[in-house]
């Protein structure tokens, strides 16, 4: 299936779940709220047409100040890129977070690499992902304060890691 | 007439800095610390076509306690300098340290929220190497750099 025939079925899955659809280039994606994601991915990975095994990542954004806010009432969205290796097709998914709503249901126990890729969207975005087993940062160090890659986060803001190498060499344990 | 005679041996005669700094600045022990593409052209310095042997500094050592030139070659992160700065701590005396390239001397490019703006906010540098990355004759040079400066320091120093 190519990804505009994908974001019909979907489409027609969830009706009016199905807060945004669009297609740029020839790759389609949709928009749904929190409270729809985990079944839309569990749709997209368990239909026998569909069959997305696997994802490839999950990425932040932040639209704040960018020209398409206007037609949002969300500021921040969490990306999902989707795969299939049986079928060897692609498609996108995009969750719509509140600022003053920040929580989005984890989906690490559907596909385990998302428990990183979940840490680093929090890391860097502040997003909260609910169910998460270990949602520490990942990428920043733990005296940080903030989220970076946030457009309001001053662009060359640097903050010290005032802790001593040995706790950053020894390390925790995974689910403390 | 003096000494030679009285000594029946083969002597020279010169200053305890001399011959001791002559000992150091030909057999300097590197330990690498590199974390980007920097320590990719180290290679490069220390392989046969460059072949930083030439100049006594080719016996890289993976330990801090048992080198005496810190080469620097890479982007440091904030995350990272804590690890940086024991690893100076751990080298015995003398040490002296070489910073390669942009990232290590000032951040380069990555002016940003994550990357330290030069090693020297955390570590003591002797040698700044220009360059993104620098060419294997540049950190050769660092090295005779190093070398000219061993020529002008006294042992007593170094305590």
């Amino acid at each position: 299936m190519n990804e505009s025939q994908i974001a019909e079925k979907v489409q027609a899955r969830f009706g009016a779940k199905v807060l945004r659809a669009y297609a740029f280039r020839g790759q389609a994606a949709v928009t749904v709220a929190p409270a729809d994601l985990r079944d839309v991915l569990v749709f997209l990975r368990d239909d026998a047409e569909l069959q997305f095994e696997m994802l490839m990542d999950v990425g932040g954004v932040d639209y704040l100040a960018h020209p398409d806010a206007e037609s949002m009432d969300w500021r921040f969205e969490v990306a999902y890129q989707m795969y299939s290796l049986s079928k060897n097709h692609r498609f996108r998914v995009k969750v719509a977070v509140r600022e003053d709503a920040l929580d989005v249901p984890s989906v690490w126990d559907l596909w385990g690499i998302a428990n990183w890729m979940e840490r680093e969207v929090f890391d860097l975005f502040g997003v909260r992902f609910t169910g998460h087993p270990n949602l520490r940062r990942i990428m920043c160090h733990d005296d940080f304060v903030g989220h970076a890659l946030r457009k309001d986060y001053p662009i060359n803001k640097r903050q010290k890691l005032s802790q001593p190498a040995e706790n950053i060499l020894c390390a925790k344990p995974e689910h403390a | 007439m003096g000494l030679e005679a009285q000594i029946n041996q083969p002597f020279i005669a010169t200053r305890l800095d001399e011959v001791i700094n002559w000992g150091r600045k030909y057999s300097m022990w590197p330990m690498p610390f590199g974390t980007a593409c920097c320590a990719i052209e180290f290679m490069g310095v220390v392989s046969s076509r460059f072949d930083v042997s030439r100049f006594g500094a080719e016996l890289v050592r993976f330990s801090p306690r048992q080198a005496d030139l810190l080469l620097v070659m890479g982007t440091v992160t904030q995350k990272m300098a804590p690890v940086l700065k024991q690893i100076y701590d751990q080298m015995p005396n003398p040490k002296w340290v070489v910073s390669m390239g942009a990232c290590a001397s000032s951040g380069g490019f990555y002016d940003n929220y994550s990357v330290v703006q030069g090693i020297d906010e955390i570590i003591p540098v002797d040698v700044y190497v220009a360059g993104c990355p620098p060419r294997p004759e540049n950190v050769i040079g660092a090295v005779v750099k190093i070398m000219e400066k061993i020529d002008r320091e006294k042992a007593a120093d170094w305590k």
